[in-house]
C-alpha cells in the first residue's frame, strides 16, 4: 500500500523555479542521473542477486532458479516470472500488505524490458520438452524509496541476472536430476529502462522523490542494446504532448547507452 | 471573434464554443481565448457570455435553493438528509425546535424519522462543509401526502418554463398542487390519483423533450386528449 | 485448449487477417445511457471486443480517510468477464487488471474538472464482456463517454486505440491474434483538443523510426475515434429532436 505525501507549496514553487533555469535541486542537469553503485552476489543463497544505489534510491533483486511445467503456449521454453515488493521498510508512505498497483505495475514494467528484448534465451532452458523446465523467479525487493524505482529496479534486476547461475543436471527415465556444478545463465540482451519526470511541461531524467511528488506524469522508456525500444509505459495523472513523448525516445535511445555501460563491462 | 455553433445546438464536452474576448459562462471553461464546453447540452450565446444548458448533471447545492430531500440518518444534534447531490445535507435540531434542544428530552425521531421525505431550503454551503438546511419557513416541513417523482435537476427550468408558462399549464389542466426541488425532485399532489397521473406524465414528457421547441404546446395539447379520454372511458 | 495461430498476418495484397488495411480501424458501434441505475454509462462494439462502462458518482468517500480535502478522486475497475476470452478467466482480480485499472484510471483523470467536487469520489467501471483485443483502449473510449453521460464536467473527451506492428509492417488497432503473434503492441489515448497524450503503453520491439510511425497513425486512429464519440454523444437527443419538431 502505498500514499501520496504532500509537498509544500513552497518547496514545488522552489522546484519550479530552477528547472525554467535548466537546473534540478540536488544541483543535476535536466538530463543526468544520480550516481549509481552496483554491487552483485551479495545474497549467497539466491542463484542470483544484485543490489543498487540510485542515489539514495535503493533496490535489491534476488534470483531463484526452480524447475516447474512450462506454459502450454510455449512448451519448449523456459518460464520468467518478476515481482516487486515494497516494503513497509523502504518508505513512510509504504504499507504492509499485498502488492497494490504501485508494485504490479513496477514489476510488470521490468518484466516487459526482460521479455521483450529477449534478454534470457528461455529455450535452453527446457530440461524435458512440454513437462519440466526452469522457472526463473525475479524478485524485486524494494529498500529505500527516494524515487525512480523503475530504472533502479530494471538496472538490479538485470545485473542480477547476469550473475545468475542454473545448476547443472541430467535427464533419467523422464526424470530430471540435479548434478552438482553450475552454468552461467544464457542473456542474450541488455534492456535498460530511461525514466523521464513531467515537471512545469519540462522533461526531467531520473526523478527522486521530491521531483516525483510535483511532477505531472512520468514516461519510462526501455531500450535493448541494439537502440530497438522493447517498452515504454506513461504512469500519473497528467498528460504528454506528442513532442514531448518523440523528444524523450531520443534523450532515452543515449542515456541508455551510458547506463549499460555500468552492467556490461566489454 | 468567432462563434462555431448556432445557438441552442447540442455540444459535448470539449467542443470549442468561441475564440475571442468571451466570459465562460456555466458549463464551459476558458483556455486561453477559447471557450469550450465541459458538459453535454445546449449552447448559449448572450452577449459576451458563453454558456450551456446542460442536458445531463447532477445537483450541485446553491445557497436559497427549494430542496425535496430524505431523512437518512437521525443523529445526535440534527438529521442527515439524502438531496440528490454529491454531498449529504444536514438539518440541525436547533431549526425545528423552538427552545433550544435537549437530548435527554427531545427524541429526534418523532419530528423526522429516517424515510421521511421533507421540502427544506439550504442555508449554507461551501467548499469545506456540507450544505445546512432550514424547514423554519412557511411551505416547509414534512411532506405527508402526494406524489415524488425525480428528474435530471438541469431540467427543472424547463418545467417551470419562461415566466411559469410550463408549470402553471400543468396545475391548471391537472388541478395538482406541485413543489418544484432544485434538486430534481417533485411532488406533486393532487385531489385524484388521475389528475397526478396526468401531471407526472407531463413533466416525464418535459424531461425527455426539454431541448426541443414549442413543447409548451405539446404539452397543453396532450394534456387535453389524455382528459378527454379520461373522460370518455369513464361514460 | 489453444488453437492453432495462421502463419501469415499480412497477406501478399498487404491486407490483414479480417481483409483491413495497415491504417484502418476495425468497424466501431457506440451507445450512450444504456443502464438505468447508473449515473452515466456507454457501451462499444470495436470489432468483435465489446464493453460496457458504468460511472457512480460523484457522491461522498467512504472509508472518510481516503477523502482528498480539495478533489474527488478517481476510481477505476477494468475487469474481464470469465467468458470474455478464449479460456474462461478467473473472475478474480489479476495482476495484469490490476496494472490496466491503474492505467485507464490515470488515462483518464486529466480530462475531469476533479477539483469541482472535493471530498468526494468518482466510480468508473470497465467491464470486458468479450475481448478480441484493444480491450484498455475500447475501455477508455467508452469510459469517457460514460463519464460525459453522467454529467461530470470534463475538459475534453478521452479518444484511445492501439497501434502496433505485424508481419513487419506498422499497423493500426490490432486484433487478439495480431497483438498475440505480432511484433509489438503501442496502446496509446489522447485528448484531442489540446494533443495530450493520457495513456502511452508498448510492449514488443521497435526502432525508434517505427515507433514514430505506429505513434502517428495512432494520433489519427484517434481522431476519427473521437468523432464517433461526439456524435454518439449528441445521438439520442439529435433523433428526439428530429422526431419532435417536424
Amino acid at each position: 500500500m502505498t500514499t501520496q505525501s504532500i509537498v509544500s507549496k513552497v518547496k514545488q514553487k522552489r522546484i519550479a523555479q530552477l528547472l525554467a533555469k535548466g537546473k534540478r535541486i540536488d544541483g543535476r542537469g535536466l538530463t543526468d542521473y544520480r550516481e549509481i553503485h552496483i554491487e552483485t552476489g551479495l545474497i549467497e543463497r539466491a542463484e542470483g542477486s544484485a543490489r543498487v544505489k540510485l542515489g539514495k534510491t535503493e533496490v535489491l533483486v534476488g534470483i531463484k532458479v526452480e524447475t516447474g511445467e512450462p506454459y502450454s503456449d510455449a512448451p519448449n521454453e523456459g518460464v520468467l516470472t518478476v515481482n516487486a515488493e515494497l516494503v513497509p521498510l523502504a518508505s513512510p508512505t509504504f504499507e504492509p500488505g499485498p502488492p497494490d498497483e504501485n508494485a504490479i505495475e513496477l514489476a510488470r514494467v521490468v518484466d516487459r524490458g526482460i521479455r521483450e528484448s529477449k534478454a534470457i534465451a528461455l529455450e535452453e532452458l527446457c530440461l524435458i520438452p512440454g513437462k519440466k523446465v526452469f522457472i526463473i523467479f525475479v524478485d524485486i525487493y524494494v529498500l529505500n524509496h527516494d524515487g525512480n524505482l523503475i530504472d533502479a529496479s530494471a538496472l538490479a534486476s538485470l545485473a542480477a541476472l547476469m550473475n545468475t547461475k542454473t545448476p547443472n543436471y541430467e535427464t533419467e527415465n523422464g526424470e530430471v536430476k540435479i548434478k552438482s556444478g553450475y552454468k552461467q545463465l544464457p542473456i542474450r540482451n541488455y534492456p535498460v529502462a530511461i525514466t523521464f519526470a513531467k515537471i512545469n511541461n519540462q522533461l526531467v531524467v531520473d526523478p527522486w522523490l521530491e521531483e516525483e511528488n510535483v511532477m505531472d506524469a512520468r514516461l519510462t522508456i526501455t531500450s535493448e542494446k541494439d537502440g530497438k525500444i522493447c517498452a515504454i509505459q506513461k504512469g500519473g495523472s497528467g498528460c504528454f504532448t506528442t513532442k514531448q513523448i518523440l523528444e524523450a525516445v531520443k534523450i532515452a535511445s543515449e542515456k541508455s547507452q551510458e547506463l549499460r555501460k555500468l552492467v556490461v563491462k566489454t | 471573434m468567432p462563434i462555431f455553433f448556432e445557438k441552442r445546438e447540442i455540444v459535448v464536452p470539449g467542443d470549442l464554443l468561441a475564440e475571442g474576448d468571451y466570459i465562460a459562462g456555466e458549463n464551459t471553461f476558458k483556455e486561453g481565448n477559447r471557450i469550450y464546453a465541459s458538459r453535454v447540452g445546449l449552447v448559449e450565446y448572450a452577449n459576451k457570455k458563453i454558456q450551456v444548458v446542460a442536458l445531463r448533471a447532477f445537483y450541485v447545492p446553491r445557497i436559497g435553493d427549494t430542496v425535496i430531500g430524505k431523512i437518512v440518518e437521525v443523529g445526535v444534534s440534527g438529521w442527515i438528509v439524502d438531496i440528490n447531490s454529491p454531498y449529504m445535507a444536514l438539518l440541525r435540531a436547533s431549526d425545528v425546535l423552538e427552545k433550544g434542544f435537549n437530548p435527554r428530552k427531545d427524541d429526534l425521531t418523532a419530528i423526522y424519522d429516517v424515510g421521511d421525505m421533507i421540502i427544506a431550503k439550504i442555508v449554507s454551503y461551501d467548499r469545506t462543509q456540507n450544505p445546512l438546511l432550514t424547514v423554519n419557513e412557511r411551505g416547509l416541513g414534512k411532506i405527508t401526502r402526494g406524489q415524488i417523482i425525480q428528474i435530471t435537476p438541469t431540467k427543472i427550468p424547463r418545467v417551470i418554463g419562461r415566466k411559469g408558462s410550463m408549470i402553471n399549464v400543468i396545475k391548471r389542466e391537472t388541478g395538482c398542487n406541485i413543489v418544484l426541488g432544485q434538486n430534481g425532485l417533485i411532488l406533486v399532489s393532487g385531489r385524484s390519483l388521475e389528475s397526478e397521473r396526468l401531471a407526472v406524465m407531463a413533466i416525464r414528457k418535459i424531461e425527455e423533450e426539454a431541448h426541443t421547441s414549442g413543447l409548451t404546446d405539446r404539452i397543453t395539447e396532450m394534456l387535453r386528449k389524455e382528459k378527454k379520454k379520461g373522460v370518455n372511458e369513464n361514460e | 485448449m489453444s488453437k492453432d495461430l495462421p502463419e501469415k498476418l499480412i497477406n501478399e495484397e498487404g491486407l490483414r487477417l479480417d481483409g483491413r488495411k495497415p491504417d484502418e480501424l476495425r468497424p466501431i458501434k457506440l451507445e450512450v445511457g444504456i443502464l438505468s441505475n447508473a449515473d452515466g454509462s456507454a457501451y462499444i462494439e470495436q470489432g468483435k471486443t465489446k464493453i460496457l462502462a458504468a460511472v457512480y458518482g460523484p457522491k461522498e468517500v467512504h472509508p472518510r480517510h481516503l477523502a482528498l480535502p480539495d478533489r474527488a478522486i478517481l476510481r477505476c475497475r477494468y475487469h474481464m468477464a470469465p467468458f470474455s476470452v478464449e479460456e474462461r478467466k478467473s473472475p478474480a482480480p489479476s495482476r495484469r487488471e490490476m496494472e490496466l485499472s491503474k492505467v485507464i484510471r490515470e488515462a483518464l483523470e486529466p480530462s475531469i474538472f476533479l477539483e469541482y467536487y472535493p471530498r468526494t469520489a468518482i466510480d468508473v467501471f470497465i467491464e470486458v464482456l468479450q475481448a478480441d483485443g484493444g480491450t484498455r483502449c475500447a475501455g477508455i473510449t467508452v469510459a469517457s463517454l460514460a463519464l460525459a453521460d453522467a454529467g461530470i464536467p470534463m475538459r475534453d473527451l478521452v479518444c484511445a486505440c492501439a497501434a502496433g506492428k505485424v508481419d513487419g509492417t506498422v499497423v493500426l488497432d490490432l486484433a487478439d491474434v495480431e497483438d498475440k503473434k505480432g511484433e509489438a503492441d503501442v496502446p496509446f489515448a489522447m485528448m484531442p483538443n489540446t494533443q495530450s497524450v493520457t495513456l502511452l503503453q508498448m510492449d514488443g520491439m521497435l526502432t525508434p523510426e517505427e515507433f514514430e510511425k505506429a505513434f502517428n497513425m495512432a494520433v489519427e486512429g484517434c481522431k476519427k475515434i473521437y468523432s464517433l464519440q461526439k456524435e454518439a454523444l449528441k445521438a439520442k437527443y439529435v433523433s428526439i429532436k428530429e422526431a419532435v419538431e417536424e
